[in-house]
Formats: C-alpha cells, sequence, structure tokens
C-alpha cells in the first residue's frame, strides 16, 4: 500500500469513529465543545503513534498468547507518559480533559490498531497508519463537538455567536451526543460513498 | 511466535520493567514542572479571590471528613484576607472544588471555582464572570447569609435548571465559611453557634453538624 493512502485510508475509508465506529466512549463524553473534542483527539493521535511505533518494533519477541496485556502495557505507559506531560505543561488543558485523558488506556482504537495493524507493518507503516487514523479521529471528535458547541450553547471554539439563549441545550447534554453522532455518521457515509 | 511459558513470562518482565522505568524517568523530569503549575493556578486562583497581599500563610482543618485548606493573606502585619480552598461532594457531576475570599470583617470578596464536572452550559456557568450564583453572594456578609437557595426557603438565586449544583456550590460556600470562621478565631460570631470560646477539636465537631444541615 502506498503511503499516502495508509494516511487517508484512516482518515475516510477506515474513519475511525464513522467508519469502524470505535472509541465511542470518549467521542461521546468529551465533545461538548469543539476545543474539547480537538484536544481529546490530538492526545490519542499522540498515543496512537507512539504505540504503533513501538509495538511494530517489538512484535517479533512477543509470544502470541501475551501479546493483548504486553500491547497494554504499551499503551498504559504512553497514557501515564502523556497525561504526565500534559499537566506539567498544558495544565489548563488537562483541567478540561481530566479523566477522560487516562481513559484513553482502554481506548478500542488504539488496541484495534495495535492488533489489526502495528502487530503486521513496519514501523514507518504503522507511524502513518497513526497519524491516518489519528487524523481521522481528531477531525470526527472536532466536528461533533463543534456541531454540538453550536446547536447547544450557540458558540463555536468558545467564542459565542450571541444566539446562546435560543439554543436547545439537549445538544450539549448526552441524548444530543449520540442525535449528533448518528446524523453526521449518515452524513459522513453517505458523502463518502460518492 | 509461539508461547512457552518460559518466553511468555519472560517479555512480560521485560516489558513491564521497560516501561515502569520509562514512566519513572518522566516522572522525574515532569515532578518539578507539575508541582510549580499546581503552585501557579493556586497563587493566581489566591490572588483572583483576595485585594492585594505580600504574603499568605496556610493552615488546614477538616471538615465533613473534608479536607479545607485556609490561606491567611497579609500585607505586612496587617492580615487583608482570608482564602478558603474548600469542597462539596454534591455536586451533579461530583465533586467541586473551589477558592472562596474573606475580607477580615467577613465580606464574600469573591469565589473562584477550581475544579467541577458540571453539565456543560448548565452547571458549568458556575465559572463565569458574574453568574447568579456569586452575584448573590458576592460583597454580602458571610455571617448573616443563610446559605439556601429560593428553592429551599433561602434567599439565594440559583443557575437556571442547575439547582443541584447550585445548592452543591453554595454548600462549598458554607464550607468554606465555618472553616474561616475557625481560622479568623471569630467561631464565636457565627450564628447558631453557642460555645464562645472552643478547642480546636470542638469547633470542628460542631461546624460538622453545622455542614451536615446544608446538606
Amino acid at each position: 500500500m502506498n503511503k499516502l493512502q495508509i494516511v487517508l485510508s484512516g482518515i475516510l475509508k477506515n474513519n475511525p469513529t464513522f467508519v469502524l465506529v470505535l472509541g465511542m466512549c470518549p467521542t461521546l463524553g468529551t465533545t461538548t465543545s469543539a476545543i474539547n473534542g480537538m484536544g481529546m483527539g490530538v492526545a490519542t493521535m499522540a498515543v496512537l503513534i507512539m504505540s504503533n511505533l513501538v509495538i511494530s518494533l517489538i512484535k517479533n519477541f512477543i509470544p502470541d498468547k501475551v501479546r493483548i496485556p504486553a500491547f497494554i502495557v504499551v499503551i498504559a505507559s504512553f497514557v501515564t507518559i502523556i497525561q504526565m506531560l500534559m499537566q506539567a505543561y498544558v495544565p489548563s488543558l488537562y483541567a478540561s480533559l481530566g479523566v477522560f485523558i487516562p481513559l484513553i488506556v482502554v481506548n478500542c482504537i488504539i488496541l484495534g490498531r495495535a492488533e489489526a495493524f502495528a502487530s503486521k507493518n513496519g514501523p514507518l507503516d504503522s507511524i502513518l497508519d497513526g497519524v491516518g487514523i489519528g487524523i481521522g479521529f481528531t477531525l470526527s471528535l472536532t466536528a461533533i463537538g463543534a456541531v454540538r458547541e453550536v446547536l447547544g450553547s450557540g458558540a463555536i471554539f468558545g467564542y459565542s455567536l450571541g444566539i446562546s439563549d435560543y439554543m436547545p441545550l439537549v445538544f450539549v447534554l448526552a441524548p444530543g451526543a449520540f442525535l449528533v453522532l448518528g446524523y453526521l455518521m449518515v452524513l459522513f457515509n453517505k458523502l463518502a460513498k460518492k | 511466535m509461539k508461547s512457552t511459558l518460559f518466553n511468555m513470562v519472560a517479555v512480560l518482565f521485560t516489558i513491564t520493567l521497560i516501561a515502569s522505568a520509562g514512566v519513572g524517568a518522566v516522572n522525574m523530569i515532569t515532578e518539578e514542572p507539575i508541582a510549580a503549575a499546581k503552585q501557579a493556578a493556586t497563587t493566581a486562583a489566591l490572588q483572583n479571590v483576595l485585594p492585594a497581599f505580600e504574603q499568605n500563610s496556610v493552615s488546614e482543618q477538616e471538615i465533613d471528613g473534608l479536607p479545607i485548606k485556609v490561606y491567611t493573606a497579609t500585607s505586612g502585619e496587617t492580615v487583608v484576607g482570608y482564602a478558603v480552598e474548600s469542597m462539596t461532594k454534591n455536586g451533579f457531576g461530583g465533586a467541586i472544588r473551589m477558592m472562596v475570599g474573606f475580607l477580615p470583617d467577613g465580606n464574600i470578596y469573591n469565589v473562584n471555582v477550581l475544579e467541577q464536572a458540571e453539565t456543560p452550559g448548565l452547571g458549568t456557568k458556575m465559572c463565569d464572570e458574574g453568574n447568579a450564583l456569586i452575584s448573590s453572594i458576592k460583597d454580602k456578609n458571610a455571617f448573616t447569609l443563610e446559605f439556601k437557595v429560593k428553592k429551599d426557603g433561602g434567599e439565594l438565586d440559583a443557575l437556571t435548571a442547575a439547582t443541584i449544583s447550585s445548592r452543591a456550590y453554595y454548600d462549598a460556600v458554607a464550607r468554606a465559611k465555618e472553616a474561616y470562621l475557625v481560622a479568623s478565631g471569630k467561631k464565636q460570631w457565627a450564628d447558631g453557634v453557642t460555645s464562645a470560646t472552643a478547642t480546636v477539636e470542638t469547633n470542628e465537631g460542631e461546624t460538622a453538624q453545622e455542614g451536615g444541615k446544608d446538606e
């Protein structure tokens, strides 16, 4: 597979949110605003790229029966490292994402890509897959967050559009997350088919 | 790779060893910046809830089993205010931590919510400038205020559609007031507290009951 295709497939054909439908827990939980969705996407992408790289490097040394625990240890270490780095250097973003950062460990996108891609491909391809899937995830989360923020609180990326009093709050709440996700999924698949 | 007991144990042991060494190394690097970031956040919150001050000293109390920190801010010899880092567990989305600034005369100078997980767009309005909660207690005297929302027969405004968050907010402020009274030695001025002088332990016992009423 050509290198550019690996990246593009993560964004379109294998979009983790709208096509693979993986990682729904952070998707529904963090997308209350565009910036939160984006922060979560970028943090996930960082973990994904590093874990994909390391797993593709060590894949030949891992006995089959213990590969899942081995992958989880690698992923958990990177998540902890990212968490500490964010806490140290971007405390405000860390405060707003809070509990969802440690939850990246159990994000099935990361384990899924480790199992489905990184454990079968070389380091460079695995990094590119991480970049592609990471961008796909970030864009999807930002899109869901932006739609929910505009519809629910009448703002975009924190800038109020001055219509907040007329917007249905439900879009910021949990039911709105399902509604927006569902309709964006329909839209994405309709457009992607063409 | 084929699995044998030996290679499974060896590989997992090696991976966990390397992983923990890596995490430990990063921890050593980030320990200081994390402490510095926390310190900076505390200082910023103090400056936000208190008038200008030169120094502060910190003391700790425990009210209803929750740790409460009281920062006494001084300018020269004069006490310019007390900032209480209070919290409640009654928020709609779990714990809410806040810094409440009191002037020496008992007026509430400002409140700064440090940490909350309330519903976005509803309960999170407690962090906004000049929201209904802060404006109903700001510059009011803590001694005369009853920390109850209108729905519960009190006089304080609540956030629209976020009564639970509002109750929790005032619960934390009420607890801050208790800590402030103890720290500033004005316990006897407070309403409903009978014993004028008491040791620290009995003070805390009473505050536990006081806090209990608000919940």
